[in-house]
């Protein structure tokens, strides 16, 4: 299981790498969209490992947030009002 | 019998989140790296949800793992579609490679009619 979390870390570092460097903003708001995704992957197996379903909570309310996150920051991008 | 099953949808998960995070870093522009990095790492932490779900059975982790399966299914490719809407709206250039762009065809046929 070790094995799994530390690609899984590996995979999160690439995305971080894509947030610092992009060129634009649209790239780092993809790269902060995968990152939810991984970070939900990365409860599911701790969920796994230790047998509480405290982290799938933790998973699902993330995943919830960071779709509001994504939807509002593409919002912003496209420049126009959140109430559109 | 339901580990063995629930270790290898594991493996299959990790190997689309890593490949999908590679494309990530590597693809040329924002489309060809966002259509690589959401269709890959969609899949593959859908995989690994229902890995739990065979890991653990019908106790309260393994439904809830099917509950966030759903619900990643669900919001990550409407995500990937507004941020890519988005992007093309705020002006960004395709890569020059790129062959065509639908998009933009039709937005223009959209302006000359109205």
């Amino acid at each position: 299981m070790s094995v799994f979390i530390a690609l899984l870390i590996l995979c999160t570092f690439m995305c971080l790498y894509r947030v610092g460097k992009g060129p634009t903003a649209p790239d780092r708001t993809v790269a902060i969209d995968i990152l939810g995704t991984l970070v939900v992957g990365f409860c599911a197996i701790f969920s796994i490992i230790t047998k509480k379903d405290l982290y799938m909570n933790v998973s699902i309310s993330w995943a919830l947030l960071s779709f509001i996150g994504t939807i509002a920051l593409a919002k912003y991008l496209e420049g126009r009002g959140f109430d559109e | 019998m339901s580990e063995t099953v629930g270790l290898i949808l594991l493996i299959i998960g990790i190997i689309f989140d890593l490949v999908g995070c590679i494309g990530l870093v590597r693809l040329p522009d924002i489309y060809n790296r966002l259509q690589a990095a959401t269709k890959c790492v969609t899949l593959g932490t859908c995989m690994i949800l229902l890995s739990v779900f065979f890991y653990t059975g019908l106790s309260s982790i393994g439904v809830k793992a099917l509950l966030c399966l759903w619900f990643v299914l669900l919001t990550s490719p409407t995500g990937a579609h507004a941020i890519a809407r988005a992007a093309h709206r705020s002006g960004i250039r395709l890569w020059e490679g790129s062959v065509m762009d639908k998009y933009a065809e039709d937005r223009e046929g959209a302006e000359d009619k109205a």
